[in-house]
Protein backbone atom coordinates (compact mmCIF):
# COMPACT_ATOMS: atom_id res chain seq x y z
CA UNK A 1 0.00 0.00 0.00
CA UNK A 2 1.45 3.54 -1.15
CA UNK A 3 2.07 6.40 1.31
CA UNK A 4 -0.32 8.46 2.82
CA UNK A 5 -0.01 11.99 4.58
CA UNK A 6 -1.56 11.76 7.87
CA UNK A 7 -2.30 13.34 11.26
CA UNK A 8 -0.83 11.57 14.24
CA UNK A 9 -4.53 11.31 15.80
CA UNK A 10 -5.88 10.42 12.77
CA UNK A 11 -3.21 7.67 12.48
CA UNK A 12 -4.13 6.19 15.32
CA UNK A 13 -7.86 5.69 14.67
CA UNK A 14 -7.48 4.41 11.06
CA UNK A 15 -4.57 2.03 12.36
CA UNK A 16 -7.12 0.96 15.08
CA UNK A 17 -9.31 0.23 12.51
CA UNK A 18 -6.96 -1.75 10.21
CA UNK A 19 -5.95 -3.93 13.20
CA UNK A 20 -9.71 -4.93 13.90
CA UNK A 21 -10.84 -2.11 16.59
CA UNK A 22 -14.43 -1.23 16.47
CA UNK A 23 -15.45 -0.21 19.39
CA UNK A 24 -14.52 3.49 20.31
CA UNK A 25 -15.42 5.41 24.08
CA UNK A 26 -13.99 8.71 24.62
CA UNK A 27 -14.10 12.21 25.52
CA UNK A 28 -12.44 14.80 23.41
CA UNK A 29 -9.41 16.79 24.59
CA UNK A 30 -7.08 18.77 23.12
CA UNK A 31 -4.38 17.63 21.60
CA UNK A 32 -5.92 14.35 21.56
CA UNK A 33 -9.48 15.77 19.73
CA UNK A 34 -8.74 14.22 16.25
CA UNK A 35 -8.46 10.81 17.78
CA UNK A 36 -12.74 10.72 18.55
CA UNK A 37 -13.72 12.95 15.90
CA UNK A 38 -11.83 10.20 13.51
CA UNK A 39 -13.18 7.53 14.66
CA UNK A 40 -17.09 9.40 14.60
CA UNK A 41 -17.06 8.94 10.59
CA UNK A 42 -14.85 6.08 10.15
CA UNK A 43 -16.26 3.43 12.71
CA UNK A 44 -19.69 3.69 11.33
CA UNK A 45 -18.74 3.17 7.96
CA UNK A 46 -17.22 -0.19 8.81
CA UNK A 47 -20.02 -1.07 10.97
CA UNK A 48 -18.40 -0.28 14.22
CA UNK A 49 -19.95 1.49 17.41
CA UNK A 50 -18.44 5.24 17.92
CA UNK A 51 -19.60 6.70 21.49
CA UNK A 52 -18.96 9.67 22.70
CA UNK A 53 -19.54 9.27 26.23
CA UNK A 54 -20.84 11.88 29.57
CA UNK A 55 -17.03 11.48 30.82
CA UNK A 56 -13.73 10.05 30.56
CA UNK A 57 -14.79 7.76 33.53
CA UNK A 58 -18.03 6.51 31.87
CA UNK A 59 -15.56 6.19 28.50
CA UNK A 60 -13.17 3.49 30.51
CA UNK A 61 -15.84 1.70 31.74
CA UNK A 62 -17.72 0.97 28.54
CA UNK A 63 -14.24 -0.28 27.55
CA UNK A 64 -13.89 -2.29 30.11
CA UNK A 65 -17.69 -3.50 29.11
CA UNK A 66 -16.72 -4.29 25.28
CA UNK A 67 -13.11 -5.92 26.03
CA UNK A 68 -14.99 -7.31 28.62
CA UNK A 69 -17.12 -8.97 25.60
CA UNK A 70 -14.47 -9.94 23.71
CA UNK A 71 -14.32 -6.88 21.60
CA UNK A 72 -11.20 -5.26 20.05
CA UNK A 73 -11.81 -1.69 21.87
CA UNK A 74 -10.08 1.26 22.35
CA UNK A 75 -9.96 5.05 23.90
CA UNK A 76 -7.93 7.74 23.54
CA UNK A 77 -7.19 11.09 25.75
CA UNK A 78 -4.64 13.25 26.70
CA UNK A 79 -2.98 13.37 30.61
CA UNK A 80 -5.86 15.06 32.59
CA UNK A 81 -8.47 12.80 30.84
CA UNK A 82 -5.97 9.74 31.21
CA UNK A 83 -5.72 10.41 34.78
CA UNK A 84 -9.36 10.30 35.49
CA UNK A 85 -9.25 6.74 33.58
CA UNK A 86 -6.99 5.32 36.19
CA UNK A 87 -9.73 3.45 38.33
CA UNK A 88 -10.75 1.57 35.07
CA UNK A 89 -7.28 1.07 34.47
CA UNK A 90 -6.51 -1.11 37.21
CA UNK A 91 -9.82 -2.57 37.40
CA UNK A 92 -9.44 -3.90 33.03
CA UNK A 93 -6.05 -4.73 34.68
CA UNK A 94 -7.49 -6.51 37.73
CA UNK A 95 -10.16 -8.12 35.69
CA UNK A 96 -7.72 -9.03 32.95
CA UNK A 97 -9.40 -7.23 29.96
CA UNK A 98 -7.69 -6.40 26.86
CA UNK A 99 -8.20 -2.85 25.64
CA UNK A 100 -6.05 -0.47 24.01
CA UNK A 101 -5.57 3.46 25.50
CA UNK A 102 -4.05 6.30 23.73
CA UNK A 103 -2.41 8.79 25.97
CA UNK A 104 -1.41 12.60 23.80
CA UNK A 105 0.26 13.65 26.57
CA UNK A 106 0.31 17.21 27.38
CA UNK A 107 1.45 19.14 30.46
CA UNK A 108 0.53 18.93 33.77
CA UNK A 109 -0.19 18.47 36.63
CA UNK A 110 -3.87 18.98 36.84
CA UNK A 111 -5.06 21.10 33.83
CA UNK A 112 -1.53 21.67 33.09
CA UNK A 113 -1.52 23.49 29.17
CA UNK A 114 -2.29 21.95 26.34
CA UNK A 115 1.48 21.59 24.31
CA UNK A 116 3.33 18.46 24.03
CA UNK A 117 4.46 16.83 28.01
CA UNK A 118 5.95 13.25 28.65
CA UNK A 119 5.40 14.05 32.24
CA UNK A 120 3.02 11.18 32.58
CA UNK A 121 5.96 8.55 32.68
CA UNK A 122 5.40 7.59 36.29
CA UNK A 123 1.39 7.13 35.88
CA UNK A 124 1.90 4.76 32.74
CA UNK A 125 4.65 2.60 34.07
CA UNK A 126 4.54 2.88 38.09
CA UNK A 127 0.66 2.14 37.08
CA UNK A 128 -1.57 5.12 37.76
CA UNK A 129 -4.45 2.98 39.64
CA UNK A 130 -4.64 0.71 42.77
CA UNK A 131 -2.99 -2.68 43.57
CA UNK A 132 -0.01 -4.92 41.67
CA UNK A 133 -0.47 -4.16 38.38
CA UNK A 134 1.56 -3.42 35.40
CA UNK A 135 0.17 -2.37 31.56
CA UNK A 136 2.68 -2.62 28.59
CA UNK A 137 3.24 1.00 27.46
CA UNK A 138 4.82 1.71 23.82
CA UNK A 139 6.57 5.16 22.93
CA UNK A 140 6.31 5.93 19.12
CA UNK A 141 8.40 8.64 18.13
CA UNK A 142 7.38 8.94 14.79
CA UNK A 143 3.70 8.69 13.33
CA UNK A 144 4.91 5.59 11.59
CA UNK A 145 5.71 3.84 14.86
CA UNK A 146 2.25 5.58 15.77
CA UNK A 147 0.32 3.50 13.73
CA UNK A 148 2.73 -0.07 13.74
CA UNK A 149 2.44 0.17 17.66
CA UNK A 150 -1.34 0.72 18.37
CA UNK A 151 -1.76 -2.11 15.64
CA UNK A 152 0.78 -4.48 17.78
CA UNK A 153 -0.66 -3.06 20.73
CA UNK A 154 -4.23 -4.79 20.11
CA UNK A 155 -2.59 -7.99 19.46
CA UNK A 156 -0.25 -7.89 22.83
CA UNK A 157 -3.61 -6.75 24.64
CA UNK A 158 -5.15 -10.65 23.39
CA UNK A 159 -2.03 -12.07 24.11
CA UNK A 160 -2.06 -11.23 27.37
CA UNK A 161 -5.70 -10.44 28.52
CA UNK A 162 -4.51 -6.94 29.01
CA UNK A 163 -4.76 -3.13 28.84
CA UNK A 164 -2.01 -1.80 26.96
CA UNK A 165 -0.91 2.00 26.81
CA UNK A 166 0.39 4.29 24.12
CA UNK A 167 2.14 7.12 25.54
CA UNK A 168 2.64 9.64 22.54
CA UNK A 169 2.57 13.57 23.20
CA UNK A 170 0.52 16.59 21.80
CA UNK A 171 3.19 16.81 18.96
CA UNK A 172 2.75 13.36 17.82
CA UNK A 173 -0.79 13.91 17.84
CA UNK A 174 -0.93 16.91 15.88
CA UNK A 175 1.69 16.59 13.32
CA UNK A 176 1.44 15.33 9.78
CA UNK A 177 4.22 12.66 8.43
CA UNK A 178 4.11 9.83 5.99
CA UNK A 179 2.49 6.83 6.92
CA UNK A 180 2.27 2.89 5.16
CA UNK A 181 -0.50 0.58 6.73
CA UNK A 182 1.17 -2.74 6.86
CA UNK A 183 -0.96 -6.11 7.15
CA UNK A 184 -2.39 -6.66 10.39
CA UNK A 185 -0.02 -9.04 12.07
CA UNK A 186 -2.73 -10.94 14.15
CA UNK A 187 -0.61 -14.36 14.78
CA UNK A 188 -2.04 -17.17 16.64
CA UNK A 189 -3.87 -14.90 19.39
CA UNK A 190 -6.02 -17.57 21.92
CA UNK A 191 -9.25 -17.75 21.57
CA UNK A 192 -11.79 -15.93 23.90
CA UNK A 193 -12.93 -17.92 25.68
CA UNK A 194 -13.32 -16.35 28.74
CA UNK A 195 -15.43 -13.49 27.38
CA UNK A 196 -18.76 -12.78 28.25
CA UNK A 197 -20.32 -13.45 25.26
CA UNK A 198 -23.84 -15.25 26.90
CA UNK A 199 -24.08 -18.77 27.44
CA UNK A 200 -27.44 -19.76 25.18
CA UNK A 201 -27.83 -22.15 27.92
CA UNK A 202 -24.89 -24.19 26.30
CA UNK A 203 -21.83 -23.54 29.07
CA UNK A 204 -21.09 -22.44 32.05
CA UNK A 205 -21.36 -18.77 32.54
CA UNK A 206 -18.17 -16.59 32.16
CA UNK A 207 -17.32 -13.80 34.65
CA UNK A 208 -14.68 -11.07 34.33
CA UNK A 209 -14.43 -9.56 37.79
CA UNK A 210 -11.57 -8.06 39.91
CA UNK A 211 -13.09 -8.88 43.19
CA UNK A 212 -12.08 -11.53 45.63
CA UNK A 213 -13.49 -11.21 48.58
CA UNK A 214 -11.47 -14.15 50.54
CA UNK A 215 -7.75 -12.86 50.37
CA UNK A 216 -6.24 -16.43 49.86
CA UNK A 217 -7.48 -16.18 46.42
CA UNK A 218 -6.86 -12.51 45.66
CA UNK A 219 -3.13 -13.73 46.60
CA UNK A 220 -3.18 -16.53 43.81
CA UNK A 221 -4.75 -14.41 41.70
CA UNK A 222 -1.85 -11.57 41.86
CA UNK A 223 1.06 -14.18 41.59
CA UNK A 224 -0.75 -15.58 38.46
CA UNK A 225 -0.78 -11.65 37.14
CA UNK A 226 2.73 -11.59 38.33
CA UNK A 227 4.13 -14.51 36.34
CA UNK A 228 2.63 -12.74 33.24
CA UNK A 229 3.96 -9.60 33.79
CA UNK A 230 7.57 -11.61 34.18
CA UNK A 231 6.61 -13.07 30.59
CA UNK A 232 6.26 -9.40 29.24
CA UNK A 233 9.42 -8.72 30.39
CA UNK A 234 11.24 -11.17 29.38
CA UNK A 235 9.57 -10.87 25.72
CA UNK A 236 8.46 -7.57 25.09
CA UNK A 237 11.19 -5.11 25.97
CA UNK A 238 11.80 -3.18 22.48
CA UNK A 239 13.90 -0.24 22.31
CA UNK A 240 16.86 1.39 19.64
CA UNK A 241 19.66 1.79 20.62
CA UNK A 242 23.39 3.33 18.42
CA UNK A 243 26.58 4.64 19.09
CA UNK A 244 26.90 3.19 22.79
CA UNK A 245 30.26 0.85 22.36
CA UNK A 246 32.92 4.48 22.14
CA UNK A 247 30.40 7.04 23.36
CA UNK A 248 31.57 9.83 25.32
CA UNK A 249 28.12 10.47 26.27
CA UNK A 250 24.84 8.46 26.13
CA UNK A 251 21.45 9.99 25.63
CA UNK A 252 18.49 8.49 26.86
CA UNK A 253 15.05 9.75 25.79
CA UNK A 254 11.86 8.09 23.94
CA UNK A 255 8.81 9.72 21.54
CA UNK A 256 9.13 13.20 19.90
CA UNK A 257 12.13 14.27 22.33
CA UNK A 258 13.96 11.05 21.46
CA UNK A 259 14.26 13.06 17.60
CA UNK A 260 15.17 16.24 19.41
CA UNK A 261 17.99 13.98 20.71
CA UNK A 262 18.97 12.85 17.12
CA UNK A 263 19.29 15.93 15.81
CA UNK A 264 21.68 17.35 18.86
CA UNK A 265 23.56 13.96 18.14
CA UNK A 266 24.67 15.56 14.71
CA UNK A 267 25.69 19.24 16.03
CA UNK A 268 27.75 17.37 18.63
CA UNK A 269 29.41 15.02 16.32
CA UNK A 270 30.46 17.84 14.08
CA UNK A 271 32.30 19.24 17.51
CA UNK A 272 34.40 15.58 17.28
CA UNK A 273 31.84 14.53 20.56
CA UNK A 274 30.59 11.33 20.10
CA UNK A 275 27.36 10.74 21.72
CA UNK A 276 24.88 7.37 21.69
CA UNK A 277 21.51 6.97 22.50
CA UNK A 278 19.05 4.73 24.04
CA UNK A 279 15.66 5.01 22.57
CA UNK A 280 12.97 3.12 24.56
CA UNK A 281 10.31 2.15 22.64
CA UNK A 282 8.16 0.25 25.39
CA UNK A 283 8.60 2.69 28.61
CA UNK A 284 7.07 -0.62 30.58
CA UNK A 285 9.11 -3.07 30.34
CA UNK A 286 11.56 -0.93 30.38
CA UNK A 287 15.38 -2.18 28.38
CA UNK A 288 17.53 -2.07 31.34
CA UNK A 289 19.93 -4.70 29.98
CA UNK A 290 21.32 -2.19 27.45
CA UNK A 291 22.51 0.06 29.67
CA UNK A 292 25.26 -2.98 30.01
CA UNK A 293 26.76 -2.35 26.01
CA UNK A 294 27.59 1.31 27.39
CA UNK A 295 31.30 2.34 26.54
CA UNK A 296 33.10 2.34 30.24
CA UNK A 297 34.95 5.51 29.80
CA UNK A 298 31.71 7.19 29.10
CA UNK A 299 31.71 10.66 30.90
CA UNK A 300 27.68 10.40 31.50
CA UNK A 301 24.27 9.72 30.41
CA UNK A 302 22.14 12.19 30.55
CA UNK A 303 18.13 12.18 30.20
CA UNK A 304 16.38 14.36 28.45
CA UNK A 305 12.30 14.37 28.94
CA UNK A 306 9.48 16.72 28.55
CA UNK A 307 9.72 16.58 32.69
CA UNK A 308 11.33 17.25 35.88
CA UNK A 309 12.93 14.06 35.05
CA UNK A 310 10.81 11.04 36.02
CA UNK A 311 12.45 8.68 33.50
CA UNK A 312 15.35 8.97 35.81
CA UNK A 313 14.44 6.51 37.73
CA UNK A 314 14.72 4.09 35.25
CA UNK A 315 18.16 4.98 33.61
CA UNK A 316 19.74 5.01 37.44
CA UNK A 317 18.31 1.50 37.66
CA UNK A 318 19.87 0.53 34.41
CA UNK A 319 23.48 2.21 34.84
CA UNK A 320 23.55 0.89 38.40
CA UNK A 321 25.83 3.51 39.32
CA UNK A 322 28.68 2.84 36.97
CA UNK A 323 28.71 6.44 35.77
CA UNK A 324 27.03 9.92 36.55
CA UNK A 325 23.39 10.38 35.12
CA UNK A 326 22.24 14.32 34.45
CA UNK A 327 19.31 15.10 33.21
CA UNK A 328 18.06 18.02 30.79
CA UNK A 329 14.22 18.54 30.43
CA UNK A 330 11.51 21.46 29.07
CA UNK A 331 8.31 21.07 31.03
CA UNK A 332 4.61 22.60 30.93
CA UNK A 333 4.21 22.30 27.61
CA UNK A 334 7.61 23.34 26.47
CA UNK A 335 9.98 21.40 24.70
CA UNK A 336 13.53 21.27 24.46
CA UNK A 337 15.68 22.40 21.71
CA UNK A 338 19.09 21.00 19.85
CA UNK A 339 21.01 23.65 21.05
CA UNK A 340 19.95 22.99 24.66
CA UNK A 341 20.63 19.35 24.86
CA UNK A 342 24.03 20.25 22.89
CA UNK A 343 25.17 22.67 25.45
CA UNK A 344 24.01 19.73 27.97
CA UNK A 345 26.20 17.44 26.03
CA UNK A 346 29.23 19.73 26.17
CA UNK A 347 28.93 20.25 29.86
CA UNK A 348 29.26 16.93 30.22
CA UNK A 349 31.96 15.64 27.61
CA UNK A 350 33.89 18.11 29.11
CA UNK A 351 34.09 17.13 32.41
CA UNK A 352 32.95 20.86 33.66
CA UNK A 353 29.38 19.92 35.18
CA UNK B 1 19.74 18.34 1.30
CA UNK B 2 17.06 19.34 4.26
CA UNK B 3 14.78 22.01 3.99
CA UNK B 4 13.31 23.57 7.41
CA UNK B 5 10.07 26.55 6.33
CA UNK B 6 8.25 28.24 8.77
CA UNK B 7 4.66 29.76 7.20
CA UNK B 8 3.26 31.73 9.03
CA UNK B 9 0.21 34.47 9.00
CA UNK B 10 -3.41 35.24 10.01
CA UNK B 11 -5.72 32.61 10.75
CA UNK B 12 -7.73 31.96 7.02
CA UNK B 13 -4.98 33.32 4.78
CA UNK B 14 -4.44 29.32 4.01
CA UNK B 15 -1.30 28.64 6.09
CA UNK B 16 -1.81 25.21 7.38
CA UNK B 17 -2.93 24.31 3.53
CA UNK B 18 0.26 25.63 1.82
CA UNK B 19 2.45 23.84 4.37
CA UNK B 20 0.11 20.42 3.57
CA UNK B 21 0.84 20.48 0.09
CA UNK B 22 4.62 21.19 0.76
CA UNK B 23 4.48 18.09 2.74
CA UNK B 24 2.87 15.70 0.63
CA UNK B 25 4.37 17.30 -2.12
CA UNK B 26 7.66 16.56 -0.52
CA UNK B 27 6.20 12.68 -0.22
CA UNK B 28 5.09 12.33 -3.65
CA UNK B 29 8.72 12.67 -4.17
CA UNK B 30 9.97 9.84 -1.66
CA UNK B 31 11.57 12.41 0.52
CA UNK B 32 11.02 12.90 4.41
CA UNK B 33 8.61 15.27 5.43
CA UNK B 34 6.82 16.62 8.65
CA UNK B 35 4.32 19.14 9.28
CA UNK B 36 3.74 20.39 12.89
CA UNK B 37 0.95 22.90 13.61
CA UNK B 38 0.92 25.61 16.03
CA UNK B 39 -2.49 24.75 17.96
CA UNK B 40 -2.34 26.85 21.03
CA UNK B 41 -5.11 28.87 21.88
CA UNK B 42 -3.91 31.57 20.00
CA UNK B 43 -5.18 29.85 16.71
CA UNK B 44 -8.69 30.74 17.42
CA UNK B 45 -9.08 33.46 14.91
CA UNK B 46 -5.36 35.22 15.87
CA UNK B 47 -2.16 34.00 14.30
CA UNK B 48 -1.42 30.83 12.33
CA UNK B 49 1.70 28.79 11.64
CA UNK B 50 3.29 25.60 11.04
CA UNK B 51 6.80 24.07 10.53
CA UNK B 52 7.45 21.86 7.55
CA UNK B 53 10.51 20.01 6.94
CA UNK B 54 11.71 18.17 3.74
CA UNK B 55 14.42 15.97 3.57
CA UNK B 56 16.64 14.01 2.14
CA UNK B 57 16.85 11.62 5.30
CA UNK B 58 14.68 11.04 8.46
CA UNK B 59 13.28 14.33 9.80
CA UNK B 60 14.55 15.31 13.23
CA UNK B 61 13.00 17.49 15.34
CA UNK B 62 9.73 18.13 13.53
CA UNK B 63 10.12 21.94 15.87
CA UNK B 64 12.10 24.60 14.13
CA UNK B 65 13.75 26.61 16.72
CA UNK B 66 16.52 28.68 15.56
CA UNK B 67 17.44 26.73 12.49
CA UNK B 68 14.76 27.61 9.96
CA UNK B 69 16.24 27.80 6.34
CA UNK B 70 13.36 29.83 5.38
CA UNK B 71 10.00 31.50 6.63
CA UNK B 72 7.35 32.67 4.83
CA UNK B 73 5.04 35.16 6.56
CA UNK B 74 1.91 36.91 5.46
CA UNK B 75 1.25 39.22 7.99
CA UNK B 76 3.24 41.81 10.30
CA UNK B 77 2.97 39.73 13.85
CA UNK B 78 4.82 37.08 11.54
CA UNK B 79 7.39 38.92 10.18
CA UNK B 80 8.52 40.14 14.06
CA UNK B 81 7.82 36.75 15.60
CA UNK B 82 9.46 34.44 13.22
CA UNK B 83 12.99 36.26 11.79
CA UNK B 84 14.59 35.68 14.27
CA UNK B 85 14.37 31.62 13.68
CA UNK B 86 16.42 31.74 10.56
CA UNK B 87 19.74 30.79 10.34
CA UNK B 88 22.21 32.76 8.97
CA UNK B 89 21.61 33.20 5.21
CA UNK B 90 18.04 31.89 5.43
CA UNK B 91 15.10 32.99 2.74
CA UNK B 92 12.46 35.47 4.21
CA UNK B 93 9.89 35.50 1.58
CA UNK B 94 7.47 38.49 3.09
CA UNK B 95 4.04 39.41 1.56
CA UNK B 96 4.66 43.12 0.68
CA UNK B 97 0.51 43.39 0.39
CA UNK B 98 0.53 43.19 4.06
CA UNK B 99 4.05 44.05 5.16
CA UNK B 100 5.25 47.29 4.69
CA UNK B 101 8.17 47.50 7.10
CA UNK B 102 11.58 45.51 6.34
CA UNK B 103 13.32 42.78 8.95
CA UNK B 104 15.88 43.89 11.31
CA UNK B 105 18.54 41.04 10.28
CA UNK B 106 20.33 42.11 8.04
CA UNK B 107 22.34 38.62 7.64
CA UNK B 108 19.67 36.54 5.70
CA UNK B 109 18.22 36.92 1.92
CA UNK B 110 15.18 38.99 2.00
CA UNK B 111 12.56 38.70 -0.73
CA UNK B 112 9.43 40.83 -1.16
CA UNK B 113 6.32 39.01 -2.80
CA UNK B 114 3.25 41.41 -3.43
CA UNK B 115 0.98 38.72 -2.70
CA UNK B 116 -2.24 39.86 -2.30
CA UNK B 117 -2.15 42.42 -5.32
CA UNK B 118 -0.79 39.36 -7.16
CA UNK B 119 -3.78 37.15 -6.68
CA UNK B 120 -5.80 39.63 -6.89
CA UNK B 121 -4.93 40.18 -10.64
CA UNK B 122 -5.49 36.50 -11.28
CA UNK B 123 -9.20 37.53 -9.95
CA UNK B 124 -9.16 35.18 -7.08
CA UNK B 125 -7.76 37.21 -3.42
CA UNK B 126 -7.58 33.49 -2.02
CA UNK B 127 -4.79 32.25 -3.93
CA UNK B 128 -2.27 34.68 -2.31
CA UNK B 129 -1.14 31.58 -0.09
CA UNK B 130 -0.25 29.64 -2.79
CA UNK B 131 1.79 32.68 -4.34
CA UNK B 132 3.93 32.78 -1.55
CA UNK B 133 4.10 29.10 -2.35
CA UNK B 134 5.13 29.62 -5.60
CA UNK B 135 7.66 31.95 -4.59
CA UNK B 136 9.28 29.67 -1.74
CA UNK B 137 9.25 26.67 -4.33
CA UNK B 138 11.17 28.67 -7.11
CA UNK B 139 13.91 29.62 -4.21
CA UNK B 140 14.42 26.39 -3.05
CA UNK B 141 13.70 23.99 -6.17
CA UNK B 142 12.86 21.74 -3.19
CA UNK B 143 10.08 19.99 -4.78
CA UNK B 144 8.58 20.49 -8.62
CA UNK B 145 5.71 22.79 -9.15
CA UNK B 146 3.78 19.53 -10.72
CA UNK B 147 4.21 17.45 -7.21
CA UNK B 148 2.32 20.35 -5.76
CA UNK B 149 -0.46 19.97 -7.88
CA UNK B 150 -0.41 16.97 -7.68
CA UNK B 151 -0.51 16.86 -3.65
CA UNK B 152 -3.46 19.59 -4.42
CA UNK B 153 -5.73 16.81 -5.34
CA UNK B 154 -4.52 14.53 -2.50
CA UNK B 155 -5.35 16.78 0.19
CA UNK B 156 -8.40 18.86 -1.13
CA UNK B 157 -9.87 15.45 -3.29
CA UNK B 158 -10.20 14.80 -6.96
CA UNK B 159 -13.54 17.11 -6.95
CA UNK B 160 -11.56 20.19 -6.47
CA UNK B 161 -10.01 19.39 -10.14
CA UNK B 162 -11.29 22.17 -11.42
CA UNK B 163 -9.35 24.76 -9.73
CA UNK B 164 -6.24 23.22 -10.30
CA UNK B 165 -5.43 25.62 -13.68
CA UNK B 166 -5.81 28.64 -10.99
CA UNK B 167 -3.53 27.58 -8.79
CA UNK B 168 -1.01 26.29 -10.95
CA UNK B 169 -1.29 30.08 -12.41
CA UNK B 170 -0.78 31.13 -8.63
CA UNK B 171 2.16 29.29 -8.00
CA UNK B 172 3.98 30.28 -11.37
CA UNK B 173 2.90 33.82 -11.04
CA UNK B 174 5.06 33.57 -7.67
CA UNK B 175 7.62 31.84 -8.54
CA UNK B 176 7.87 34.83 -11.42
CA UNK B 177 7.78 37.50 -8.83
CA UNK B 178 11.27 36.08 -7.01
CA UNK B 179 12.61 35.30 -10.41
CA UNK B 180 12.76 38.92 -11.33
CA UNK B 181 14.00 40.04 -7.97
CA UNK B 182 16.90 37.95 -8.32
Amino acid sequence: MSKVLMKGNEAVGAAAIKAGCRYFFGYPITPSSEIPEYMSKALPEVGGVFLQAESEVAAINMVYGAGGAGARVMTGSSSPGISLKQEGITYAAGAEIPCVIVNMMRGGPGLGSIQPGQADYYQSTRGGGNGDYRTLCYAPASIQETVDYVMLAFDKADEYRNPVLICADGMIGQMMEAVEFKENLNKNLPAKDWATTGTKGKREKNIVNSLFLEAELCEDHNIRLEKKYKLMEENEVLYEAFGLEDADVVCVAYGTTSRIVKTAIKLAAAKGIKVGIIRPITLWPYPYAIYKDINPNCKGILGVEMSQGQIMDDIKIGIEGRMPVYFHGRTGGMVPTPAGILAEIEKIAGGTK
Amino acid sequence: MEEKVIMAGFGGQGIMAIGKLLAYAGMLEDKQVSWLPSYGPEMRGGTANCAVIVSDEAVGSPLISKDGTAAIVMNLPSLSKFENELVPGGKLIINKSLIDVEPKRKDIEVYYVSANELAAELGNPKVANMIMLGAYVELTKIVEIDSVLHAFLKVFGENKTHLVPLNKDALLKGAEAVKVRA
